[in-house]
């Protein structure tokens, strides 16, 4: 048979493709609703019982504060300091919440959204905005935070952290690892395999999947069409359903989940059901491809207001409480827009660093060259500018 | 004849070969409502349909591999890679199944799929965004690969690639997107110069410089910095990387006497030393000087800070120049150099 009879190329035979049906939004954990009021859940709410009004205010404050870095962040790609800009508008409590769960020697293995985690960890977050102005490809050295620098290869991190939980195993060591990715990289074979080898080797792994609903234009429904967390069981990975705008839930989750794997329980799957309210990156034009009502909707659900209501009721949001927030919001952005915008330029060579651990006679030949090429352009010239031919 | 960017101009083939073949189907991460990230394929799903225009999951592997499949059902897919450094997921449907089928099945099955590859530097983007993998892919028996350098081309050649039984790499330099130039749409493709044919840019007869994709406009401008000191340049558009078109540029080199050839990728095994061991294999007796490479370094496509250093810019390119002139040259002084016993 051949191809002609057998496959018209007509828009009937395909029409099946379209109008993918991403899996329902409803059916996850919830701890506190979107109006603030805090819900029982007999499963979850012991894991943040010993939470004191502190914690809360805590987890409030580095919610405004990672929000008010992507103001700055954005600002500054806008004004030229940054080549792009990831934010994370609207994932805040999937961030915070997952992250004020690990321990110091928990290892975070990233996606390149996760600055809200990063600033858990006590990076400074000019070392990720080095990395999005092009002065480097790192911006941070990971054994000091326990937290490997952004991964803009779609999912390849979730093998990294698997392989590194394996070797926790090994070590006879008691940490746990989280992997950060996103619905589409859950597409991705990388992921799939990532989950084959934690199962075989219970590796002490927590998946953490932010799904955000949109990978640049491409919705949930496109990368599945039933829950994410349905497929971890798959592989023999139990998984949990959280409202990931909901910081108690995903706090509770991640507990529990980093929980198993210290205790030799292997790894877990959670799927933080969230929104980008943002545009993908700066460069992206989302309206393009999503409604604008969709957008309305998910700000009912913010996870910084529904948070405050709580502290509201509980009187806790006081105005000089949101104040002190507001000001140490502040300061961290005019400390990171002042060490921005002071980062020396990277100097010629360093275009040769760090290839090899080793001397490598090619390499070293090559660096010879272009210094003696630059010398050429007389003793300050440290840029081969276009144009400055003879 | 119309002004298009090299952009419209892709999209513009596209859409004829599109509508002159039902069997043409386009596939890739974000392609549809979005255009894809560089609007390149903007349009065409409103106008097609997304049965034609698929947005297909974020898996690379995937993408390769159902475009796999469906090539061996009868279609034409055409795939966008959304940029170079994602390819790899795919590397291995590209080189293990699509540049073998044909050749495992005796020529029963056809794999005409065309991988549209935004490639190169010089946008200021972060890591795995400017890379030149396209050696990878010569060096793969079963491939055709070629690179586009300006909108008429670009508009003829992305519909011989789709026209082409064989499956086609279309590297498309991604920092060249909004040069705008003449295209001609009513052009025949039949009596169109063919897919694996090198041009021969601008005439000259001191020395041959070679160059394909974005560095073909570097190059135009270095032939007229040269020509202000009395060097006359022959400046060759590759076009077809896999295979390379040998005959013009050796009936060049045996009238200059010298090769320079330029590229964004880096040195070690890149096209440059191809096209300098095949040289000198066929035109030794009329070479002048070694052939000399101007490209990337041996290194990981820096951050973009640093990214002026590494890709080779007018003033690197015309000091490969000097150096295939015997001229004085940023080697001159350094021991063991050819550069400067020259000078
Ligand atoms: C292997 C690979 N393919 C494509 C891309 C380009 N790309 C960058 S982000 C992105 C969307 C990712 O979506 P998702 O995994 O849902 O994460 P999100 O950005 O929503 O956090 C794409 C396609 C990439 N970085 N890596």
């Amino acid at each position: 048979m051949s191809a002609e009879e057998s496959g018209p190329a007509g828009s009937a035979a395909l029409s099946g493709w379209e109008g993918r049906k991403g899996p329902a939004d409803d059916n996850f954990v919830q701890l506190l609703s979107p109006a603030g009021e805090r819900l029982s859940n007999p499963e979850y709410d012991s894991w943040i019982e010993d939470l004191s009004d502190q914690d809360l205010l805590g987890y409030y404050e580095d919610m405004v504060v990672v929000r008010r870095i992507d103001t700055e962040a954005t600002a500054l790609q806008r004004q030229g300091q940054l080549a792009l800009w990831a934010p994370l508008l609207g994932q805040e409590a999937a961030q915070i919440g997952s992250a004020r769960a690990l321990q110091p020697a928990d290892f975070v293995f990233p996606s390149y959204r996760e600055n809200g985690v990063a600033y858990v960890r006590g990076i400074d977050l000019v070392n990720s905005l080095r990395i999005w102005r092009g002065n480097t490809h790192g911006g941070w050295d990971p054994y000091e935070f326990n937290m490997a620098t952004p991964q803009i290869i779609i999912g390849a991190q979730t093998l990294h952290a698997t392989g590194y939980a394996m070797g926790v195993v090994n070590d006879g060591a008691d940490s746990a690892v989280i992997t950060y990715f996103g619905d589409g990289a859950s597409s991705q074979g990388d992921v799939n395999e990532a989950m084959v080898f934690a199962a075989s080797f219970q590796a002490p792994v927590v998946f953490f999947c932010q799904n955000n609903h949109w990978a640049i234009s491409e919705p949930v429904g496109l990368q599945a069409h039933q829950a994410i967390a349905d497929r971890a069981p798959g592989f023999g990975i139990p998984s949990m359903r959280v409202d990931g705008n909901d910081v108690l839930a995903v706090l509770a989750a991640t507990r529990i989940a980093l929980d198993r794997a210290r205790n030799g329980g292997g790894p877990s799957f959670i799927e933080a059901v969230t929104y980008r309210m943002g545009p993908h990156t700066t460069a992206d034009d989302p309206t393009r491809y999503r409604d604008a009502n969709e957008l309305e909707d998910w700000a009912a659900k913010d996870p910084i207001t529904r948070l405050g209501a709580l502290l509201d009721a509980k009187g806790l949001l006081t105005e000089e409480a949101k104040a002190a927030v507001q000001a140490k919001a502040d300061q961290v952005a005019k400390d990171l827009r002042a060490n921005t915008i002071s980062l020396p330029e990277p100097e010629a060579l360093q275009v040769f660093d760090n290839v090899y651990s080793e001397p490598h006679s090619a390499l070293e030949r090559q660096r010879e060259h272009y210094q003696h090429y630059l010398a050429g352009f007389g003793p300050a010239e440290n840029t081969a500018a276009e144009g400055a031919h003879r | 004849m119309s002004q298009l960017t090299f952009g419209r101009a892709i999209n513009a083939g596209l859409r004829k070969a599109m509508e002159r073949d039902a069997k043409v189907v386009l596939m890739g991460e974000d392609i549809g409502k979005l255009g894809g990230v560089f609007r390149i394929t903007d349009g065409l799903q409103k106008d097609f349909g997304a049965h034609r225009v698929i947005d297909t999951p974020l898996a690379e592997s995937g993408i390769m591999g159902t475009a796999v499949g469906l090539a061996f059902r009868g279609y034409r897919p055409v795939v966008e890679i959304q940029f170079d450094g994602f390819i790899y997921p795919a590397f291995d449907q590209i080189v293990a199944q699509v540049a073998k089928l044909h050749y495992r099945t005796q020529g029963k099955v056809k794999m005409p799929i065309t991988i549209r590859v935004p490639f190169g530097g010089g946008i200021g983007s972060p890591e795995h965004h400017s890379e030149s993998p396209e050696a990878y892919f010569t060096h793969t028996s079963g491939l055709r690969v070629v690179s586009v350098s300006n909108p008429q081309d670009a508009y003829i050649m992305i519909q011989q690639a789709i026209a082409s039984d064989d499956p086609v790499l279309y590297f498309e330099p991604k920092r060249r997107y909004h040069t705008k130039g003449e295209v001609d749409e009513s052009i025949d493709l039949s009596t169109a110069p063919a897919l694996g044919s090198a041009r021969v840019v601008s005439s000259g007869s001191d020395v041959t410089l070679v160059a394909y994709g974005p560095l073909v406009a570097t190059a135009n401008d270095v032939a007229l910095a040269a020509a202000d000191e009395g060097i006359s340049v022959e400046v060759i558009d590759l076009r077809s990387l896999s295979p390379i078109d040998f005959p013009p540029i050796e009936a060049s080199v045996r009238k200059t006497g010298r090769l320079v050839v330029a590229h964004e990728a880096s040195q070690t095994g890149g096209l440059g030393a191809e096209l300098a061991a095949s040289i000198t294999e066929r035109c030794f007796n009329y070479l002048e000087a070694a052939p000399v490479r101007v490209t990337g370094f041996d290194v990981p496509y820096p951050p973009s800070k640093l990214e002026k250093h590494h890709v080779p810019d007018l003033d690197r390119i015309l000091d490969g120049i000097d150096r295939a002139m015997g001229r004085p040259n940023s080697l001159s002084g350094l021991t063991g150099q050819e550069g400067s016993s020259q000078s």
